[in-house]
């Protein structure tokens, strides 16, 4: 719980968010725009649906101190088609980016690009007489470490996700109800 | 019944208790206006939307309620970005309707075709596009309740021709609105206000920052009972003015910018700022790495991405202002800070008494003398609406308001223009009250237009043009940070007397002192609007002052005696 004694730390760093937002035209354009206003840079956005009808997740990755990071959150809750916000950066969470990796292999350096994949638990998708397509799963990380060593085959191109992120246990990335110094009342309906 | 989505706009409209609207027609809102004609509601045709959007404003913040915009598409809507940003900043509830072309044509660039959603999404509270009939009733009900609710804000909808045209089934509905991602309602932790009673009771040198928020929640009471029950001097923003009587001793004056010097000294020798609904602006913090470093501070605020934004806080408290402060007062045993309000008093020193009596009287008209007169002569109960610039901060100073809701003015967005479309709107709001628009010659002439909708409405008005022949704020920065090198700034104006009577007015010219009682007095007692334009010295400046970014203790002093214009010299 968060509260108003706390002090926050100066340092910008990674804060990682996962809101639900209404499933309407136009709902990605706020929450991209407030971003964007406010001037908190986005690293990485993904959206897509839920196990509910007309509920969309996001995981919103932002890189900001911690005074802001409260700020983006207050500000999230205040755009009208934003059901909930979890900060989850500091929750015992999965966090995941997928990629897909084309990368040049032909002869020898196949055999090599394969035993590398596999040290990675990356999976081959397609495959071309001079070329392999790589798919990993992964923290942006271990992403990156495949990367580096796949770099002197020759990478012809990368598409990534971003980040998805999901709390670890049986509690669900729900609302948290209490949030920047406030609660919503008891008696009131959600 | 079936109803066309025009005619639904009108039930909701009534419904909701809607009297007056202001709006411009045009193409692609014409069955809305054809179905006006058989309902009830007042309709003030404008002369530029803009002026819509800044009459519903002037309603609102007269009356309390949400006031009404009415446009067209594409021009018609985009006019109206100016008074939605104005009302945005100054959270002031607004819910503007404007015309969409048809849903088909919607992104072929058709003909008065804006992205009017897309345009204002980030100056609205919340906007909506609606294409379908049965979408109208619901979603207007929804703008009143975003509208009014919580931090209050402007609303806009858009909704297309088909949609007007379309018929539906319609009844009308008083279910609660219900909408799962917005919380009005929040509440803080009872903890947190454990904490801040803690911090009062151990404080000996409090200060209350009071702002926007104590008019909006209605607390002028509660922060009374308060404040003198806890002895606990208080500051004002300039939106803050009227929260507290003017003339109750606990009540040091308006903070920031153009605060009087020993208001600023204060807060920045508290040691502990209870800031009550108001936003730490630029304009009232000055520098922020040397803002109020003695101060633990309680931040008590509706709106949660407030708490730590500008200013970092000790505690902070979400919620209404009203209840906050109910609660803050069964909390607080009766204290004393008397040697805390000496000192103030010590700072004041001989300044409060230096400003009116102590401007020469030499023949020339001074700003302060027009506004400490008006003040005089209406016995400080008029409404004032004012525009942006010199006279704004004159009238802050000079204009004592003792009741809320007496003093209109755009705070946070500073939109020239604001006043004479803001007075129109209030006086519907306040059909019996006094109201007097001060407003500076440049300010008056970016709205002018609207004299002819004052005219065509048959509305009384008293409209006191404050006219020093430039732009005066500017000019003010140009010869404090620019070497005097004023590009740009001197105005040329039409002779305001001749274009009040073009409008069948009557317009006077004041330029002494002794003019000032006669030419009130007229203008209160005329059954029509008046325009009087005071002539006033021209290079006069606005003190004290604490330059943009300096640190809030540094002022520019006002001078005394007060300093002749370059002509005198």
């Amino acid at each position: 719980m968060l509260n108003g004694n706390r002090t926050f730390s100066d340092v910008q760093a990674e804060h990682t968010y996962v809101a639900f937002v209404e499933d309407k035209p136009g709902v990605l354009n706020r929450v991209a725009s407030l971003f964007r206003r406010r001037g908190f840079n986005i690293e990485s956005l993904t959206v897509g649906h839920t196990e509910q009808a007309g509920v969309s997740r996001m995981t919103i990755v932002t890189k900001v101190d911690e005074y802001t990071a409260r700020r983006v959150e207050a500000e999230l809750y205040k755009l009208v088609n934003v059901l909930s916000v979890e900060e989850v950066t500091a929750t015992p969470s999965v966090m995941r980016d997928l990629a897909l990796i084309k990368v040049r292999a032909d002869g020898e350096a196949r055999t090599q690009a394969l035993q590398i994949c596999d040290v990675f638990r990356a999976r081959v998708v397609d495959v071309a007489p001079d070329a392999l397509i790589v798919e990993i799963t992964g923290t942006e990380e271990k992403i990156e470490g495949l990367l580096d060593v796949l770099t002197p085959f020759g990478i012809i191109e990368v598409a990534r996700t971003g980040r998805v992120a999901m709390r670890r246990g049986v509690q669900p990335t729900t609302y948290s109800p209490e949030f920047v110094h406030a609660r919503i009342p008891e008696d009131s309906a959600v | 019944m079936q109803r066309t989505g025009a005619q639904i706009v009108w039930e909701v409209l009534t419904q909701e208790g809607v009297e007056v609207v202001f709006g411009y027609p045009g193409g692609a809102i014409l069955p809305v206006y054809n179905a006006m004609l058989d309902y009830g509601v007042r309709h003030v045709l404008v002369r530029h939307e803009q002026g819509a959007a800044h009459m519903a404003d002037g309603f609102a913040r007269a009356s309390g309620r949400v006031g009404v915009a009415m446009a067209t598409s594409g021009p018609g809507a985009t006019n109206l970005v100016t008074g939605i940003a104005t009302a945005m900043m100054d959270s002031s509830p607004i819910v503007c309707i404007t015309g969409q072309v048809n849903a088909p044509f919607i992104g072929s660039d058709a003909f008065q075709e804006t992205d009017v959603t897309g345009v204002t999404l980030p100056i609205t509270k919340h906007n909506y596009l609606v294409t379908h009939t049965e979408d109208i009733a619901p979603t207007l009900r929804e703008a009143f309740y975003i509208a009014a609710s919580g931090r209050p804000g402007p609303v806009l909808v858009d909704i297309t021709k088909d949609a007007q045209v379309g018929k539906t089934e319609y009844a009308p509905s008083n279910e609660p609105i219900r909408l799962r991602g917005y919380r009005p309602d929040l509440r803080a932790l009872p903890e947190e206000f454990e904490r801040a009673l803690e911090l009062i009771a151990k404080s000996e040198r409090p200060l209350i920052l009071a702002g926007h928020g104590v008019l909006m929640s209605g607390a002028s009471q509660e922060l009374l009972d308060f404040v003198e029950k806890a002895h606990i001097p208080v500051a004002v923003t300039l939106l803050g003015i009227g929260g507290i009587p003017a003339s109750h001793p606990l009540n040091l004056g308006m903070m920031g910018m153009h605060g009087e010097a020993w208001v600023n000294t204060a807060i920045q020798e508290a040691d502990l700022l209870l800031a009550l609904g108001m936003r730490f602006d630029d304009r009232v913090t000055g520098n922020l790495k040397t803002y109020a470093v003695n101060a633990r501070k309680i931040h008590v605020e509706i709106d949660p991405s407030e708490i730590n934004k500008n200013v970092r806080v000790d505690v902070g408290i979400v919620g209404d202002l009203r209840e906050t402060l109910r609660t803050f007062l069964a909390g607080t045993p009766p204290l004393e800070h008397a040697a805390w309000l000496e000192h103030i008093n010590d700072l004041k020193g001989d300044s409060a008494v230096r400003d009116i009596q102590n401007l020469p009287d030499s023949g020339h008209l001074y700003a302060a003398h027009v506004i400490h007169d008006l003040w005089r002569y209406t016995g400080g109960e008029a409404l004032v609406v004012t525009d942006v610039g010199q006279h704004q901060m004159w009238e802050a100073q000079y204009y004592r308001h003792e009741r809320p809701r007496k003093l209109i003015t755009s705070g946070g967005l500073g939109t020239m223009g604001f006043a004479l479309p803001a007075a129109i709107g209030a006086r519907f709001a306040k059909p019996d009250e006094e109201i007097w628009a001060i407003v500076g010659d440049g300010g008056f002439q970016m709205t002018q237009a609207e004299l002819s909708t004052c005219v065509q409405e048959d509305l009384k008005l008293n409209i006191a043009i404050i006219n020093n022949g430039f732009l005066g704020m500017v000019r003010q920065w140009q010869e404090f940070f620019y070497e005097r090198r004023y590009a740009a700034t001197p105005l040329v104006s039409p002779d305001f007397v001749k274009l009040a009577e073009a409008h069948g007015l009557t317009g006077m010219h004041v330029d002494q002192r002794e003019q000032v009682a006669e030419a009130v007095e007229f203008a209160r007692s005329s059954p029509r609007t008046v325009v009087i334009d005071f002539r006033v010295e021209q290079e006069d400046s606005v003190y004290p002052m604490v330059p943009a970014g300096a640190d809030l203790h540094a002022m520019i002093r006002r001078p005394s005696p007060i300093v002749e214009t370059a002509e005198d010299v």
